[in-house]
C-alpha cells in the first residue's frame, strides 16, 4: 500500500470521512468509562476533597493543548518545506481544536484554582505560558485569515507556528524552571506517578477519550477545509 | 459506590459549582465545536454545488 497517495486531498477526503466516525465512537466509549472511573471508582482526595475530580478533564485538555500545537507546527513546517497542500490544510484544521483544548485547560484550571488556591488566576509561569499558547493559536488563525491568497497565508502562518513551538517546552518545564503556584507533574515518563492508581486510570482513560475526540474533530474540519479550498477541482464535483 | 445519595453526588462535597462548571463547559465546548465543524462542512458542500452548477 502506498501511503503517499493519501497526501492528495482527493484521496484523503474520503479516507477521513470513513475514519472520523470510528474516532467519535471511541471517544464516546472512553468518555463513559473514564467518567465512571472518575466519579464512581476513584476515591475522595484526602487534601482536595471532591474538587480534585476536575483534573480528569483539566490534565487531558492541557496535554492535548500542547500535543495539538506540536502537530500543527509539524504539519505547517512540512507544508512550508515541501509545498504540500494537504499538510497546510491539516495545520489549519488543528488550530481551532487546539485553541478549544487550551481554553478548557485554562477554564477548568481557574475553577480548580478558586477553591484550592483562593484565586481564579495568578501570573505564574505555567498559567502565563498556557495563556500565551492560546494567543499563539488565535494569532495563527487570525494571520491565516488576514491573507487572501491561501498558499501565501499557509507560509506566513507556518512561520508563526514554528517559532511559537518554543512555547510548548516552556509550558511543560515551567513548573521545574520557575517557582510556580501550579503544582509539578504528578505523572511523567521518568518516575512513577504520585497519585492513587484508580485516579491515574481515570485520568489516562479520559486522556485517550480526548485524543480520540481531537482526531475526529480535526479529520472532520480538514474535510471542510479541503472542500473550501479545492472547490473548483473536478474531483470535488463528483463527491459534493 | 462512593456516594451516599444522588444529592451528595451533585453536591460534590461542597465543590459542585466548580466541578460541574468544569465538566459542563467542557461538554458544551466539545458539542459546540462538532456542530460548528458540521455546519462548515455543509456550507462548503453547498458552495461546491453552486460553483459546479453555474
Amino acid at each position: 500500500m502506498n501511503l503517499y497517495k493519501y497526501a492528495a486531498p482527493s484521496t484523503f477526503y474520503p479516507l477521513a470521512g470513513r475514519l472520523a466516525p470510528w474516532f467519535y465512537g471511541a471517544a464516546a466509549i472512553f468518555t463513559v468509562i473514564g467518567l465512571y472511573i472518575g466519579f464512581f471508582v476513584a476515591p475522595t482526595d484526602f487534601q482536595q476533597g471532591e474538587a480534585y475530580r476536575i483534573i480528569f478533564i483539566h490534565v487531558p485538555a492541557a496535554w492535548m493543548s500542547m500535543i495539538v500545537y506540536l502537530a500543527m507546527a509539524f504539519w505547517a513546517a512540512i507544508g512550508l518545506a515541501f509545498n504540500t497542500r494537504l499538510s497546510s490544510m491539516m495545520a489549519l484544521a488543528l488550530a481551532p481544536t487546539g485553541a478549544w483544548m487550551t481554553f478548557i485547560a485554562l477554564w477548568t484550571g481557574a475553577l480548580w484554582g478558586k477553591p484550592m488556591w483562593g484565586t481564579w488566576w495568578v501570573w505564574d509561569a505555567r498559567l502565563t505560558s498556557e495563556l500565551i499558547l492560546l494567543f499563539l493559536y488565535v494569532g495563527f488563525m487570525a494571520l491565516h485569515a488576514s491573507i487572501d491568497d491561501p498558499r501565501r497565508a499557509d507560509r506566513a502562518a507556518a512561520v508563526l507556528a514554528i517559532v511559537g513551538a518554543i512555547n510548548v517546552p516552556i509550558i511543560y518545564f515551567s513548573v521545574q524552571w520557575w517557582n510556580t503556584l501550579h503544582q509539578g507533574a504528578s505523572v511523567s515518563l521518568t518516575k512513577s506517578p504520585s497519585m492513587a492508581t484508580t485516579m491515574l486510570w481515570g485520568m489516562l482513560v479520559m486522556a485517550i477519550a480526548f485524543w480520540m475526540y481531537c482526531i475526529g474533530a480535526v479529520l472532520s474540519r480538514c474535510r471542510a477545509i479541503i472542500l473550501e479550498r479545492e472547490r473548483s477541482a473536478d474531483w470535488v464535483k463528483e463527491i459534493a | 459506590m462512593e456516594w451516599e445519595s444522588w444529592s451528595a453526588f451533585w453536591a460534590m462535597g461542597g465543590y459542585g459549582g466548580y466541578v460541574w462548571g468544569s465538566f459542563g463547559i467542557t461538554a458544551l465546548v466539545m458539542i459546540g465545536e462538532l456542530m460548528l465543524v458540521h455546519r462548515r462542512h455543509r456550507a462548503a458542500r453547498e458552495a461546491v454545488k453552486h460553483i459546479h452548477r453555474a
